[in-house]
């Protein structure tokens, strides 16, 4: 890994995501909806962080996962990827710097959660370390449904449903318990446990577990794909 | 061929899909400060010949060298002395001129001063602000150009570098080749148009179906199809006589241009298209 690479990657898709208003959306709208939320809807009987934590998980769901596979997806489609990698770029220190730039800007995200919630001391640690875990995981997911997929719109057309099942599904297990007792495998739902009960309870081993075989599970699909697509 | 050293040197090099056979036996030598053209219709093989040497396509049998490397696991620093234009630009479309060429220019590890030499050369200095999706097709192509020379390699791979284009963009392509070729830098071009590859290039290899039918400098290749070798004279009433080229057809040359009745006098060689219809019964557009 060549550091001045990797700082060449971030500088261009710093530029790049400013003016991709696609990708922009997804790092800003769910932080800037759940601020919104937490100061503008006060409901008697709700927990003060219910608005935080929900949107927060569903960021977990969203932003990363999307952001991923849209910027890599692109970067195949324009065939910008193979000029990259015509110019002694190797594809690890391209996916690297990628993904440590999708992984950082949604860790600033997490940060704006983290601060409208008020969160101090070890509720602030585990809920930006419940958050990094989600963001790992949805960004494992991305990466490899970019990297399989030959343009944006095939990306879509599998990021759309997977976005939907790991965002959505922490609130509608608010709401269905046959939905709740099949969603706490799913990474995103024990995220947004671990993030409710950031500050007053520890973390669950069971969460941690399914967090944990959630990321490995992505790391396997991942490098599945990555050897396939032969990047190198 | 020149006693220089090899840029690009491929042996037999054949290269199938499926049952397809898109390159037979293919084998060509590129020397440094040659300008080179690949010259064939659309399907001839050209764009799979030029993944192959680039170590982008394996090939299926037969080896080609860059540099002195196999590319068969050509190692990567390899590229940072290649240029290449393809097929697809290739450019950040949001970003701008600069930034696109910042960009590499981090990669190469070239100086910020190239950025600006490499813009002001291919004229986009005034557009240095301005995105990529805003540029026309001429300005685009030139900024790829902009980007294959912006580390000074010493291998340009031009893919159609002016397909498309108007004639006075495509000259100014045309300059900046012919000026790299001065720098010591090989060029491999690829292109449908015979008079740019008549003009620019010391060798032609001439691709049909996966063979090269033939090799040689235009001139040399001309002149071994030139069947007729005739003289012609247009008259200034229209009229065409052709001589043969012999010592014994001047007096008559010399009877037309006293009479000065001749409009012009130009020889019957071929030229590189009429060539390739010989050799193969079909044309450059076919």
């Amino acid at each position: 890994m060549r550091l001045r690479i990797i700082g060449a990657i971030w500088k261009k898709q710093w530029k790049d995501t400013l003016k991709n208003k696609a990708v922009f959306i997804q790092f800003i709208m769910l932080p800037a909806l759940g601020v919104f939320m937490k100061h503008m809807v006060s409901v008697e009987g709700l927990p003060p962080n219910y608005f935080i934590t929900m949107f927060a998980a569903m960021y977990v769901g969203m932003a990363p996962m999307v952001s991923m596979a849209s910027i890599l997806a692109e970067e195949k489609e324009k065939h910008t990827l193979r000029m990259l990698l015509m110019s002694n770029v190797k594809a690890g220190e391209y996916l690297f710097g990628v993904g440590a730039y999708v992984f950082l800007l949604c860790m600033a995200g997490a940060a704006v959660f983290a601060f409208a919630g008020g969160y101090t001391g070890a509720g602030l640690a585990q809920f930006l370390g419940a958050m990094a875990a989600g963001v790992a995981a949805s960004l494992l997911i991305g990466a490899a449904i970019g990297t399989w997929s030959r343009n944006e719109m095939a990306a879509n057309s599998l990021t759309v449903p997977l976005m939907l099942v790991c965002s959505f599904l922490p609130m509608l297990s608010m709401f269905n318990e046959k939905i709740a007792s099949a969603a706490r495998f799913v990474y995103s739902c024990q995220v947004q446990t671990m993030l409710k009960t950031a500050g007053a309870e520890g973390i669950d081993p069971f969460g941690a577990a399914v967090v944990a075989v959630n990321i490995l599970c992505a790391i396997v699909i991942f490098r599945f794909v990555y050897r396939r697509s032969r990047l190198d | 061929m020149s006693g220089k050293a090899a840029c690009i040197r491929a042996e037999n090099i054949s290269m199938s899909f499926g049952k397809k056979e898109v390159l037979q036996s293919v084998s060509l030598n590129i020397a440094e400060g040659e300008i080179f053209g690949l010259l064939g219709p659309s399907g001839a093989g050209k764009t799979s010949l030029l993944k192959i040497l680039t170590g982008q396509l394996r090939q299926t049998g037969g080896r080609a060298f860059l540099f002195g490397l196999d590319t068969e696991g050509l190692p990567r620093d390899a590229y940072e002395n290649i240029g290449l234009v393809l097929d697809n630009t290739g450019l950040y479309e949001r970003l701008s001129c600069y930034d696109n060429l910042l960009l590499f220019a981090e990669i190469y590890g070239t100086g910020r001063e190239k950025i600006m030499e490499a813009l002001r050369r291919t004229g986009l200095a005034e557009a240095k602000k301005r995105p990529v999706s805003r540029l026309s097709k001429g300005m685009r192509q030139r900024l790829a150009l902009a980007r294959a020379i912006l580390h000074e390699p010493g291998l340009l791979i031009l893919d159609e570098p002016t397909a498309g284009l108007d004639p006075s963009t495509a000259a100014e392509i045309h300059a900046l080749i012919r000026e790299e070729r001065e720098r010591g830098a090989a060029v491999l071009l690829t292109t449908h148009n015979m008079e740019e590859a008549t003009k620019l290039c010391g060798h032609v290899a001439l691709l049909h179906l996966g063979n090269i039918v033939e090799y040689g400098s235009p001139a040399e290749v001309c002149r071994r199809y030139n069947h007729l070798n005739a003289i012609c004279l247009t008259l200034k009433d229209g009229e065409s006589i052709t001589v043969e080229n012999t010592p014994l057809s001047a007096k008559v040359v010399a009877d037309y241009l006293q009479s000065g009745q001749i409009e012009s006098i130009h020889s019957t060689e071929p030229n590189l298209e009429t060539v390739f219809m010989e050799l193969t019964g079909r044309g450059f557009a076919s």
